[in-house]
């Protein structure tokens, strides 16, 4: 039925299109249809293969050979060699750098090896609603084969050999974890699904309960195996209604299947799972937190120790791990502890999925292996900064984490190094900053979210982030003292040494992060009373450039507060202490003569 | 018990291992600031939210401070308390609260007797604050007749929470909304007056600021005795005098009783009587009632009710049990009710014009005192009622100095009374007076031995069979509301049974009360007091309450039969099912 | 109807892949499996519509050999909704900023008639365990 035998795809993104792609795949078309191939031969255009570096790209279907730094000139070479006779044109291969070797074949290629999926490694392939589907790719053979080849402790043993750790923030050894909770003796033990993801931006959580949602519930009858445990809680935000459909569905099929229930795959394990919803706050993300909001308390911690894992659920040993634990269990088990460890840093092993957003050309969820660059997943997965703006900043952790600046865009991204440069991993939101972002304002705007999403248990987080917020509001309306911003620091320094739990105690992260990599914005702010970037509006000032204006009115025409004064073809002027700094003028001036300061 | 070893401030101890900081340190007498943090030992009330962060160590190895309260020891654990990093952070924590806290300490109620002020005395915090910023300001809750809410002075230490939800099981106060906003409330803001609150006052006596106080009718009571119309008649409780001295820094437990008698007095009240008086009346009604349900085959067990705050409990709580409890009322209504008939009629005076002013160790009978059944007939039975701590104010606004006041006594005839009487005042009392007339009544024999100790102590519920006659009395006794709840859900599902149980509602009976001196978290100085009550009831000569002559008489002058038509009319009453919210 | 045992667990698998397998090499009717991102995200940007176009399309031009399946999220943010297209034994085409009409023009002229779409196919770039 397929009228085309093969297709030429020419990257039609911004990048190659500014190196002629346009040009290239008219030639294309013009050679194809001069060798009489129009009807065998289609050439498509596209949108960004995120290789731009090495753009114009053509890619040809269905040998996957993948060609790069075309210029229009080579269209007539690629259809007379590959086209019509078969042969691949060599020099247009793709040569990696420090290798001699020319990479034909689109997936050889390092650069889309960047992106690993382990945890996603369902999501977007196969139907979440249907068991079989899961099944028909190796599903629930990871929790068969510990149920019938591993007793607990040699599960405990590959677990911790795997060396995966908590994806939730913390970074704990899951294989401690759960051996934590397998030591303690009890008559009941609970496992807990942590899926009450918080942070701004982040959604890998949800995405992976929405399409993948039995590679969490086979992970957790893993874990309640390991740990003696033969209840499971999912705690969900029920602003997840679709999450939490397919979950329902995924819970209901597994019962159905017997790997749910009583007694799976005939080995006397019973296992069950209850969906638990959370109203939605931040802070019962906080494993103690969470417990509490299952037990119908109110949601707030509880000094640690005693860990969840002596006492926790109903007081019982409790293991909490989050979603994206939980989704790298089975691969673990299915393709051994060695596998997994050899993917990753030397204390971070495996991979990590980030929420990337922010000034940065293609945002989405990316799964990458721990040890990669901020550098290669901003540049090179995210495709550099949006419209050509220079990078600034980029804030990983969400509102616990930090600002690491471009110094530090060649660090190794894990666990340890995140917590050294001030940020941390967090549950894996990553927002990139561009030169339009004002860094005093950023960390406002995270001391914003701390302070509402605080559950106002203890003083420091209760007072002393509201304190941070104000003094922080003071500097960004030009009310900023150098005292404050020695306070802020103090402070910051003294609430992350006593709040009670894990969100008060990083609560002051972006703000000392961004005075230490930022400071002269801090001190341009109270000193100079300027934003260098131009976002702080009380800071702002709109000014008229005599030379550029040429009196056309449209200025003074669409100004809201009528605070621009001046005749026709004469110079205008704003008047500074009535304007309101919309910037309604600069916008209409067509001739560049209104300028921020 | 496992022993550990660890090193405070370089030296090295060797405690159990299930203490925390804070406990070895209090042990090797270092000292550690506290500010939420509450453990009333026997009594079993424990705050152990360590949300105040006050407390904070320096834990070797460890990355961030610790709070002593909170944190367990751990064999080999070195812990410095007053290195410059905890002690920054800990006036840090204290500058902090007092950021959105009002600094009107010089006319605050709770002035020298504020945890908060003391601590940042301590602290050295002075001058100007470093952090200021917007401060929480809440309608203050003034609506029922016991408690006075005023928010802006909540520091979020939750020890009236642990009071209101573990303790006494009430369940009326918890933190809602969050962050800056977080404040101690009723559901959904509802005023204390419309809750299931029973007005204990456990939250008060545990508040260690002026969020939580008693409404204070002291003025009202200064008005009425400058008022020449009015005779204005006071009666004090049995766990007042016991208590009173503490207000001017006597030793917890010193007896008090002449002194309270004689400032009383010459503050201008026109007759001083005694809420004893009032206690032997009750037995002798109570231990009747028990007598006619034991002999015409009544419901058992009978629950006292002298407590206006487990009579409010159980009308919320337990409303398929409202026909056990005695309907007795409470021994200040019995002396009301009296004060206002027989006395005014044998001393000719107008029931209209007569003021009676209880003096109580609660804020329960506050709202009691306006229940609309004890005050009806044109004048309540008592018009004001006063804490032991608002009668400390009085005196020291008077000028007297309580220490060098002359011992007293109270007036004739509503002044006398007896050891069981006094023994009101803890917890066990009440029941262990009952059967010191009922063993007497039932058999006919003189009880030698007086004291039933199986009856006393701090054991949350606390059981007894004694023998009388032939007749083996099961007795139960439970202090604090969550005692009170599990004995009265144990008799629900019929696990146990009892002919009489004692319920008092604030954990060590009144000597524990609402309304007392604060005890800044030191249960040492309630168990001193309940040791006065016992040595008062020791001393007295007469130690049963139905020896009491003056009780008698007031029979046989007024009210004829012991639980007869006019000592129902006067001194029983009802209890009316609540609403559970 | 419950899975009894390891066995039967693994014989169910190789049952389903062994379709999987006949269907991707092409050996029984060629079916074509068209997978919708349909996580929130995709939804929010408005999957929905294109999947119930497509489908429709399909039902129109009485394409039977064709499977349309909800899926989770591919992670293109940048690019949702997303539709990605495989045919046995081929490449898999990953379109991105489907709309309803191009969810149809897909139907039409790629699952149809095995002919790309103009300027609505992005990258793929990761690998999957």
């Amino acid at each position: 039925m397929s009228t085309y035998r093969m297709h030429l795809l020419v990257c039609g993104g911004t990048g190659c299109q500014a190196s002629d792609s346009r040009q290239l795949a008219d030639n294309l078309q013009a050679q194809v249809l001069m060798a009489g191939m129009g009807k065998e031969v289609q050439v498509v255009t596209t949108g960004c293969f995120g290789f731009c570096e090495k753009g114009p790209i053509v890619k040809v279907l269905p040998d996957n050979i993948f060609y790069v730094e075309v210029k229009p000139a080579d269209a007539e070479e690629i259809v007379s060699e590959h086209v019509l006779k078969g042969r691949p044109v060599n020099r247009l291969l793709y040569v990696e750098p420090g290798m001699k070797e020319r990479i034909a074949e689109h997936r050889e290629m390092p650069f889309y090896k960047k992106q690993l999926r382990i945890a996603l490694r369902n999501c977007g392939f196969i139907d979440p609603e249907d068991i079989n589907e899961y099944i028909s790719v190796d599903g629930y053979q990871a929790l068969g084969k510990v149920l019938t080849e591993m007793t607990p402790d040699a599960l405990l043993v590959l677990m911790k050999k795997s060396g995966l750790r908590g994806r939730g923030g913390g970074g704990f050894p899951t294989g401690l974890k759960w051996e934590a909770a397998a030591r303690n003796k009890s008559d009941k033990k609970y496992i807990i699904c942590n899926a009450d993801e918080g942070d701004p931006g982040a959604f890998m959580d949800r995405s992976i309960l929405e399409g993948d949602p039995h590679s969490v519930l086979e992970a957790m009858a893993i874990a309640g195996y390991a740990t003696g445990a033969d209840c499971g809680y999912i705690y969900i935000r029920a602003e997840y209604p679709l999450a939490i459909h397919r979950l329902v569905i995924a819970i209901g099929q597994a019962r159905q299947a017997g790997l749910l229930g009583e007694n799976i795959l005939g080995t006397g394990f019973s296992f069950d799972i209850e969906i638990k919803y959370g109203a939605g706050a931040f802070v019962c993300g906080e494993e103690t937190a969470l417990i509490h909001s299952i037990e119908g308390e109110r949601g707030e911690p509880t000094n640690k120790p005693p860990f969840p894992a002596e006492s926790g659920l109903w007081e019982k040993p409790t293991c909490v791990n989050n979603v994206e634990t939980f989704a790298n269990v089975p691969p673990i088990i299915l393709n051994g502890p060695e596998w997994f460890s050899s993917i990753g840093s030397e204390k971070s092993k495996g991979t990590k999925v980030f929420a990337l957003a922010g000034k940065v050309n293609n945002v989405g969820l990316v799964e990458v292996p721990m040890g990669i660059k901020l550098r290669e997943i901003i540049f090179d997965i995210g495709g550099g900064i949006k419209d050509g703006k220079k990078f600034k900043s980029v804030q990983t952790g969400g509102p616990s984490g930090g600002c690491i600046p471009a110094e530090h865009l060649d660090t190794p991204i894990d666990y340890e190094n995140l917590t050294r440069i001030g940020s941390m991993m967090g549950s894996g939101g990553m927002i990139v900053l561009d030169e339009d972002d004002c860094m005093v304002n950023v960390a406002k705007f995270y001391l914003e979210f701390t302070c509402d999403e605080s559950c106002g248990k203890c003083t420091p987080c209760r007072v002393g982030n509201k304190r941070l917020h104000e003094i922080l509001t003071r500097i960004t309306e030009g009310k900023g003292t150098m005292k404050d911003l020695d306070n802020l620091k103090e402070l910051g320094g003294i609430i992350k040494d006593t709040a009670l739990c894990g969100l008060g105690q990083t609560s002051p992260n972006p703000v000392l992060s961004t005075m230490k990599y930022f400071w002269d914005e801090y001190v341009a702010h109270v000193v100079d009373k300027r934003c260098p970037a131009g976002v702080c509006t009380a800071l702002l000032s709109y000014y008229v450039l005599p030379d550029n204006c040429i009196g056309c009115t449209a200025c003074r025409r669409v100004c809201p507060v009528s605070c621009i004064s001046g005749e026709v073809k004469k110079v205008h002027e704003i008047d500074q202490t009535k304007c309101i700094k919309c910037g309604a003028c600069q916008k209409a001036c067509k001739f560049g003569a209104i300028v921020r300061k | 018990m496992r022993l550990v070893t660890i090193r405070i401030n370089n030296t090295e101890y060797t405690v159990p291992e299930h203490y925390t900081i804070l406990e070895a340190a209090r042990e090797a007498k270092v000292n550690i600031p506290t500010l939420c943090h509450m453990d009333l030992g026997d009594l079993k009330a424990v705050n152990h939210v360590a949300s105040c962060r006050v407390c904070m160590v320096e834990v070797e190895g460890r990355r961030n401070l610790a709070p002593s309260c909170a944190t367990k020891v751990t064999d080999g654990m070195t812990i410095h308390t007053n290195t410059p990093r905890a002690v920054k952070a800990r006036r840090t924590s204290v500058e902090l609260l007092l950021s959105d806290h009002p600094a009107d300490c010089l006319i605050c109620e709770k002035n020298r007797s504020c945890d908060l002020q003391k601590l940042a005395a301590d602290l050295g915090v002075r001058g100007n604050l470093k952090y200021k910023g917007a401060m929480s300001t809440y309608r203050e809750d003034i609506s029922s007749k016991s408690i006075h809410r005023n928010l802006d002075k909540c520091i979020l230490c939750r020890r009236c929470e642990t009071m209101c939800n573990e303790v006494q099981t009430v369940g009326i106060l918890s933190a809602v909304d969050r962050g800056f906003e977080t404040v101690v409330s009723p559901a959904f803001g509802m005023p204390m007056s419309e809750t299931m609150c029973t007005f204990c006052g456990q939250c008060v006596a545990v508040c260690p600021t002026a969020a939580l106080t008693e409404i204070s009718s002291l003025r009202q009571v200064w008005e009425a005795i400058n008022d020449p119309d009015k005779f204005v008649v006071v009666q004090t409780a049995p766990a007042v005098r016991v208590a009173l001295g503490e207000e001017f820094d006597m030793e917890p437990g010193t007896i008090v009783t002449g002194k309270m008698a004689s400032a009383l007095r010459m503050m201008g009240f026109d007759r001083v009587f005694d809420t004893d008086f009032g206690a032997d009346l009750t037995i002798i009604e109570e231990a009747s009632e028990f007598i006619h349900r034991l002999q015409h085959g009544g419901r058992l067990p009978i629950l006292t009710s002298c407590c206006p705050a487990w009579v409010k409990f159980f009308e919320h709580q337990f409303q398929d049990l409202l026909d056990i409890p005695s309907t007795c009322k409470s021994p200040h209504e019995m002396f009301g009710a009296i004060a206002k008939t027989y006395y005014a009629e044998k001393f000719n005076i107008d029931p209209k014009k007569m003021v009676v002013v209880s003096v109580m160790p609660c804020l329960a009978k506050k709202y009691e005192s306006a229940r609309p059944e004890l005050t009806g007939e044109g004048f309540s039975n008592v018009d004001y009622v006063l804490t032991t701590r608002e009668l400390g104010m009085m005196i020291r606004e008077s000028g007297f100095n309580f220490a060098d006041l002359e011992e007293g006594e109270f007036d004739n005839p509503l002044g006398e009374s007896t050891g069981a009487s006094v023994i009101f005042g803890a917890t066990g009392g009440v029941i262990e007076a009952a059967l010191r007339t009922a063993y007497e009544w039932l058999t006919g024999e003189t009880l030698e031995q007086v004291e039933f100790h199986a009856l006393r102590g701090l054991e949350g519920i606390r059981e007894a069979t004694v023998k009388i006659g032939d007749l083996d009395v099961k007795i139960g006794v439970a202090h604090g509301l969550g005692n009170a709840r599990k004995l009265l859900e144990a008799i629900r599902r019929g696990e146990v049974n009892y002919h009489a149980i004692e319920i008092m509602a604030c954990p060590g009976g009144c000597v524990g009360g609402g309304g007392q001196p604060y005890h800044h978290g030191d249960a040492e100085i309630i168990k001193k007091r309940t040791a006065a009550i016992y040595r008062e009831d020791a001393g007295k000569p007469k130690r049963k309450s139905h020896e009491n002559l003056q009780v008698m008489k007031l029979y046989k002058e007024f009210l004829g039969e012991f639980y007869g038509e006019k000592a129902h009319e006067l001194l029983h009453t009802h209890y009316t099912a609540r609403e559970k919210i | 109807m419950g899975i009894k045992s390891l066995d039967e667990l693994k014989s169910l698998r190789d049952k389903l892949k062994t379709d999987i397998n006949i269907r991707a090499s092409g050996e029984i009717d060629s079916n074509i499996r068209v997978v919708v991102g349909m996580a929130t995200c995709g939804i929010a940007a408005g999957a929905r519509p294109v999947f119930t176009a497509m489908v429709d399309e399909a039902r129109m031009l009485e394409l039977g050999n064709v499977t349309f399946v909800q899926s989770g999220c591919m992670g293109a943010c940048h690019s949702e909704p997303t539709v990605e297209v495989r045919f046995p034994g081929l490449e898999p085409i990953l379109y991105g900023n489907v709309t309803a009409e191009a969810g149809r023009e897909i139907v039409r002229r790629h699952v149809r008639n095995g002919e790309l779409v103009q300027n609505l196919i992005i990258g793929r770039p990761f690998e999957t365990v």
